[in-house]
Parts: structure tokens; C-alpha cells; sequence
């Protein structure tokens, strides 16, 4: 038996909502189908399932709020036997009980703790309401447990808890279904700020070559599927990675892990407000056209509903552009527990020397920020080095 | 005039009973004691010296040492009209009559299908501390509070001896009022006016911001005491008095434990199945989004009371196992 479980979808999500099933008892399921769609505070995801076999139970019922690692339904993995075993639609019948049987000593066996953050009810609350994550906040209280005044020093200038708080005349507060993902984003980037020690670089590019290159791939196209500027850098980033792998991976528990595979996050705002960062994945394995491909359905996808578990929980690095916003730079903040985060800012035509000789030509500013744990500035400084001579030779891409 | 300081007088928790009693008797003409010794040795702990020579026999009445009897004569006397107080000597007595309290007397409304209320005050000692060994020191209170139909009262406080019992006389259904014998030589500053109070509403008697430590009866000094040295580190305990356990007032320690956001219970009866299990269970079910720490509980070992001094210490809730609880609770790190 499988045990299919609610997945994190980002370290800071603490539970989700089943919002539909898409498979039913006794369907046969492959790895990698979509099975479940769940509702987290930053989008609805459609959940994939990890084992082949046959839905044996489904146990969470839509609608229904569980926290991460919940088991959400039971899957029947290919080698066991086919054995009769009650489905969810009827009542779970106790086993007639053995005859005389003597009581046995009651064994209290509480589930792994490893997993499970102890924490009292009322911190819980208290982060909660302050946006606080707890995989983040040292316990010291009984038990190494995390109480309110963890909560309280860990955010010491966080507005008092007290609804009776005069909120000043003129002050909204921001209310509304996204409140929480601004809560999941205020999570995410205080833990960021908080545990990662960031490094910054910056370079100034010349995307004359690029933009040549773009201009004339694109009259072959038909309008439709025209690339955008931005599908070059994200190969660019990708190609670059290559040669800098450690930018590409995790810092996890102490140690930095550097990721096989490279899924490339791509920070998508959304219209209603707040962001999203759902992977384009396998990122080296793709050309342009592919990419272009992907990022347009990413993007629709992120913005009507429909993202994958694993677009949501395996990018390796990210990249935020706000080019198209007319900002020349852009410092990010790294989405833990990755390492790295590239930013792009608007093409402008500059002055520029080459050969002795000034020039207008288009300039993109591109910036790295680097966990400093896990990479140090020589490695940051070749990657941006790589990235520049990719674009200087798009033929390349 | 008497004005307000002329008014105010010391006087024993004993005397408090005794006056409330006495206050009782003038009142109502068919309120009467009936127990064994009340009259002529004036009570075993001498709570009704005196009376019998005011009062005379009628209404000041000895019993033979038959609980059972006497406490069912109190109840036929209730269901007939009059408003007896029986003092059962103590606690460990009742047992005798557990029959007429549980099964008579608590029931007898129902059974009747409301035709009968039985409006019975009884009277008794409680508690250890005293050296008196294993049958002379229960604290059975807070298994009594396990009835329905009967009140639990708890009186810690001179003012409560003094107030409880002429409300309890004015309820229509059984009462029991339970006085820790220990508590009988405490003196407290009371009013010359000092008369009835509620028995229906628990007391904060020390105020806190750091834990809510809930208690009642003699614990309650203990509590106390140990409030006031843990003020000299900082920390800030309120105190509670439950006052009544059953019906118990979980208004005032939940809405306590919402500012504290800890509790601890100090309870001399035993800690399985007893009143201060139901006080936990109460904060879990009103107030865990509240909770910082897991609700502790400090309550008597669960053993015969010992009767060697030192032994009976160990065994009772005492202010330095308070004080480290609390620290414990308030500061722990890892």
C-alpha cells in the first residue's frame, strides 16, 4: 500500500484544501497523473501521485482543510493482492472482537516527531496571524517547543495581536481572499531575509547580438509563436547554469545540495495581486521555441489555476524580470531553500564603449543574488560572465 | 456612629462559622445543627461552642454516631418543611453516609419528578496536614463535585466561612459546604457587617500576567505564598480561588488563562479522575487556542496520607513545589 499524502507546495505552506478528486476508487493510476486538485493560499494545484497501482481509498473528502502530510488517500501498489477492504462511501465496520480476549497494555506511540514543528496553540495562533513560519523559529519552551514569546522575538516589531487595536483613521486593513497569500509571500521572504545571508552582483549587458538574433528567428515565425525577449535569458540563465552548477540547488538543513536537474522558477504576478514562482522544469533540455512554448502556458496556467505540484515545489533557482515594468534593476530576494535568484530589468538604449568607440546599443542590467553559504563571489561573478557571452553569441542559444 | 475602621474586627475562621451559624439560627426559626458533639462538647473542632446554651437542645441537637441515621433524618427533615445544617464531624465520615447523599439526597428532585427539593446544608471538615494519618485526612471535596444534584462549596477565606452559609441555606437543593480543618485558627480582618455572599462565582485574589495558577481551600495560601516569591524573579502569577466546585465557575479561569496563557492546578485531592483533571479538561475544551504551555498540575501523591510529619509534607502540594512548577512553566529553555 502507497500512502498518498497533502504535499508541501513551498516551505511555507502548513496545510491545503482538497478542492477535487479527479480519480475514484478502483482507478488505476500511473506515476506523475494528476489525481487531486488542492487549493493552497497561493493558488489551486493540481497534485500528482508518486506510485503506479489502484485507488484504494480516497479518505479526505473536498472541501475538507488537511495540514501537510495528511494521508489523503490510500493507493494499492502492484504487487499486493486484490484483498476486500471497505470503500470510503461505506462506514469502516470495527473487526468483531476476539473471543475472550485478555485487554492488551495500552502503547501510546505518537507519530514521527521529526516531521511534526511542536509548537503551543497559542504561538500557532500568534504566527499564524503575523504570517510567521514555525519550520523557521527556534522553540524555548518546554520541550524545546516554540511558544508566544518565540513568536514575539521573532518578529519584534510585528503590530500587537489585539484586535482592539486602533487601527489610524484612513488605514485599510488589506482584507480579502489574496490576504493570505500576501501572509505566505511575508513568510517566505522574512525567513529568506532572515536565514540567508545574500550576496549581490550586478552587470551590464549589451543585447544589441540578441536582439538582432530575436528580430530575425521571429520573421520566420507566425505571430503567434513569436519569442519574447525574455525566453533568450531564461536559456541564457539555463546554458550558464551549466557551467555554475552550484547556483542551481537547495540549501537544506545545513548543507548546500546542488540539484541534477534544472527547473528554472519564473516569479509571475498575478492580476489580482501577490505573486507566484511555478518552475518552467527541465529547463536545459528545452530550445526557445519549447521555452516560449512553456512559459505561456505557465503563465496562463498560474493565473486561471491549473499549476502542477511539482511546477510548485521543484524549481532550483528563480528568476524575476521587470524589464516590462521599466525598472533597470532589480535586486530579488531568494525563495528558500534555493540558493540563487537571477533578476532582469528593462532593455535601454545607453551609451557604450567598444573598441575604443561609443555607441548607442540596448542595455539590459542582469543581477544575481547568491546565498553566501553556499557559493562565494568567484562563482557568481563567472556565472554572470557566462550569461553575458551566451547573449553575445545568440546563435548559441 | 460606628464608623468604617471601629467597624472592622479579627476574627477566626472558626468564629466566622460560628457566627454565620448563629446568624442562621436567629433568622430562620426552622433552620437547627444536628451532628455528633455539636452541642454539649460545642463541635469537635469547637465550631458550635456556646450555641447549645443559646439556642437549647431543640435546635442544637447531638446525634448518636450513626452518619447514615443522621444524615437521613436531615434529609427527611429538609423534605419536611425545615432547613437543617448537619455537620458530618469530617469527610472521612461521610463515606458512612454516602448512601443518603448520592443516592437520596442528590436524587430525590428527579425521582420525585420535581415535587421534592431537599434544602440540606452539611457541614464538614476536610483536608490533611494535621497529622491525623491515612483515615482522618482525605480531601474528598473534589470527588463529591463528580455528583449531579448536590453543590460543592469550598470556603478558603474567613469572609467566605463567614458568608457561604446562609446562601447555601437559601438554595432549595442539597449543599455541601467542605471547611479545611486547618484552616479554622486563620485569622482575617472582616466587617462588622460582614454577612451572606455569592456561591456561585470563582475569585481572582491575586492578579498576573505570567500564569494562572487555580486552586482552592487551603491550597490557596500556598498558591498564594508562592505568588509572592515569584514576584521577586519577575514572575507574575495570578491566583484563583475556584471558591464552588460544582457548579464550577469556568468563566473566570478561562477567561484568566486567555491572558496568562498558562495554568497550573493545585488541587490536595489526589491527581487521577480528580476535580483539578476536570479543570484541565475544561481549559483544553474552552481555551487551548490560548495555551502556551501544556496546563500543569500539582496535587497530593497518590499514596495514604503518611502520618510521620515530615512524610505528610512530601505527600501534600506545598509553595516550593508551586515555585518550581511555575519556573519550570515560565522560563523553560530546551
Amino acid at each position: 500500500m502507497a500512502e498518498f499524502r497533502m504535499p508541501s507546495l513551498g516551505s511555507d505552506m502548513e496545510a491545503g484544501t482538497l478542492l477535487e478528486w479527479r480519480v475514484k476508487p478502483g482507478d488505476r493510476v500511473r506515476r506523475r497523473d494528476v489525481i487531486a486538485v488542492v487549493e493552497t493560499e497561493k493558488a489551486a494545484i493540481e497534485i500528482e501521485v508518486y506510485a503506479d497501482g489502484i485507488v484504494e481509498r480516497l479518505l479526505v473528502q473536498p472541501g475538507e482543510k488537511v495540514p501537510v502530510g495528511t494521508v489523503m488517500a490510500i493507493i494499492r501498489t502492484e504487487a499486493e493482492p486484490d484483498t476486500p477492504r471497505p470503500t470510503a462511501s461505506e462506514p469502516v465496520s470495527p473487526p468483531a472482537p476476539a473471543k475472550a480476549a485478555t485487554p492488551e497494555p495500552m502503547e501510546i506511540q505518537f507519530p514521527a516527531a521529526d516531521r511534526r514543528i511542536k509548537a503551543s496553540p497559542y504561538a500557532r495562533r500568534l504566527a499564524a496571524h503575523r504570517g510567521i513560519d514555525l519550520g523557521a523559529v527556534q522553540g524555548t519552551g518546554p520541550g524545546g517547543a516554540i511558544s508566544a514569546a518565540d513568536i514575539q522575538r521573532a518578529v519584534p516589531s510585528a503590530p500587537a495581536e489585539e484586535k482592539s487595536r486602533p487601527v489610524p483613521a484612513g488605514d485599510k486593513p488589506a482584507e480579502g481572499p489574496h490576504s493570505a497569500m500576501r501572509r505566505a509571500i511575508a513568510a517566505a521572504m522574512a525567513r529568506s531575509k532572515r536565514e540567508i545571508p545574500h550576496a549581490y552582483f550586478q552587470t551590464r549587458i549589451d543585447m544589441q547580438r540578441t536582439l538582432d538574433w530575436l528580430a530575425a528567428e521571429n520573421l520566420k515565425r507566425p505571430i503567434q509563436n513569436r519569442i519574447l525577449p525574455v525566453v533568450p535569458l531564461i536559456r541564457a540563465v539555463s546554458l550558464a547554469l551549466e557551467e555554475v552548477p552550484e547556483l542551481n540547488g537547495f540549501w537544506v538543513e545545513g548543507r548546500h545540495r546542488i540539484a541534477e536537474a534544472i527547473h528554472i522558477g519564473f516569479v509571475i504576478n498575478l492580476r489580482q495581486g501577490g505573486l507566484i514562482a511555478p518552475a518552467l522544469l527541465n529547463t536545459a533540455q528545452k530550445g526557445v521555441d519549447e521555452l516560449m512554448a512553456g512559459l505561456r502556458d505557465l503563465i496562463t496556467r498560474a493565473r486561471s489555476g491549473g499549476l502542477r505540484s511539482s511546477e510548485m515545489t521543484e524549481a532550483t533557482i528563480t528568476i524575476t524580470n521587470l524589464g516590462e515594468r521599466g525598472v533597470e534593476t532589480v535586486f530579488g530576494i531568494i525563495y528558500p531553500p534555493q540558493v540563487a535568484l537571477v533578476g532582469f530589468g528593462k532593455i535601454t538604449d545607453q551609451p557604450w564603449c567598444e573598441n575604443g568607440m561609443l555607441g548607442i546599443r540596448p542595455i539590459l542590467t542582469a543581477t544575481l543574488s547568491a546565498d553566501h553559504r553556499a557559493v562565494d563571489g568567484h562563482r557568481c561573478a563567472l556565472f554572470l560572465d557566462a550569461l553575458n557571452r551566451r547573449l553575445q553569441e545568440p546563435s548559441t542559444l | 456612629m460606628i464608623d468604617g475602621e471601629q467597624a472592622l474586627r479579627t476574627i477566626t475562621y472558626r468564629e466566622a462559622v460560628r457566627e454565620a451559624l448563629r446568624e442562621a439560627l436567629q433568622k430562620d426559626e426552622r433552620v437547627f445543627l444536628m451532628g455528633e458533639d455539636v452541642g454539649r462538647y460545642g463541635g469537635c473542632f469547637a465550631v458550635s461552642k456556646g450555641l447549645l446554651e443559646a439556642f437549647g437542645p431543640e435546635r442544637i441537637r447531638d446525634t448518636p454516631l450513626s452518619e447514615s441515621g443522621f444524615v437521613g433524618a436531615g434529609i427527611g427533615a429538609a423534605l419536611g418543611g425545615m432547613r437543617p445544617i448537619v455537620e458530618v464531624m469530617t469527610v472521612n465520615f461521610s463515606l458512612l453516609c454516602a448512601d443518603q447523599i448520592i443516592n437520596n439526597a442528590a436524587v430525590y428532585l428527579y425521582m420525585s419528578g420535581g415535587q421534592f427539593n431537599v434544602p440540606l446544608v452539611i457541614r464538614l471538615a476536610t483536608g490533611g496536614g494535621r497529622q491525623l494519618a491515612a483515615q482522618h485526612s482525605r480531601s474528598l471535596e473534589g470527588w463529591y463535585a463528580h455528583i449531579p444534584g448536590i453543590k460543592i462549596l469550598s470556603p478558603a477565606t474567613v469572609e467566605d466561612a463567614r458568608g457561604m452559609l446562609w446562601t447555601a441555606l437559601q438554595d432549595p437543593d442539597p449543599v455541601l459546604i467542605f471547611e479545611n480543618s486547618g484552616l479554622y485558627n486563620m485569622e482575617a480582618t472582616l466587617g462588622a457587617d460582614a454577612g451572606p455572599v455569592d456561591i456561585h462565582q470563582a475569585r481572582v485574589r491575586r492578579a498576573g500576567r505570567d500564569i494562572s495558577i487555580i486552586t482552592y481551600s487551603a491550597s490557596l495560601y500556598k498558591a498564594l505564598e508562592a505568588a509572592e516569591t515569584l514576584a521577586k524573579e519577575g514572575i507574575e502569577a495570578e491566583v484563583i480561588d475556584l471558591r464552588t466546585l460544582r457548579p464550577l465557575d469556568e468563566r473566570t479561569f478561562l477567561e484568566s488563562v486567555a491572558r496568562t496563557h498558562r495554568a497550573l492546578i493545585v488541587d490536595e485531592g489526589w491527581r487521577s479522575g480528580g476535580i483539578s483533571a476536570e479543570i484541565a479538561s475544561r481549559i483544553m475544551e474552552g481555551a487551548f487556542y490560548e495555551l502556551d504551555a501544556p496546563v500543569a498540575r500539582l496535587c497530593s501523591q497518590e499514596a495514604p496520607m503518611p502520618y510521620a510529619k515530615h512524610m505528610e509534607d512530601a505527600v501534600l502540594p506545598q509553595a516550593a513545589g508551586i515555585v518550581d512548577l511555575v519556573r519550570h512553566m515560565v522560563n523553560a529553555h530546551g
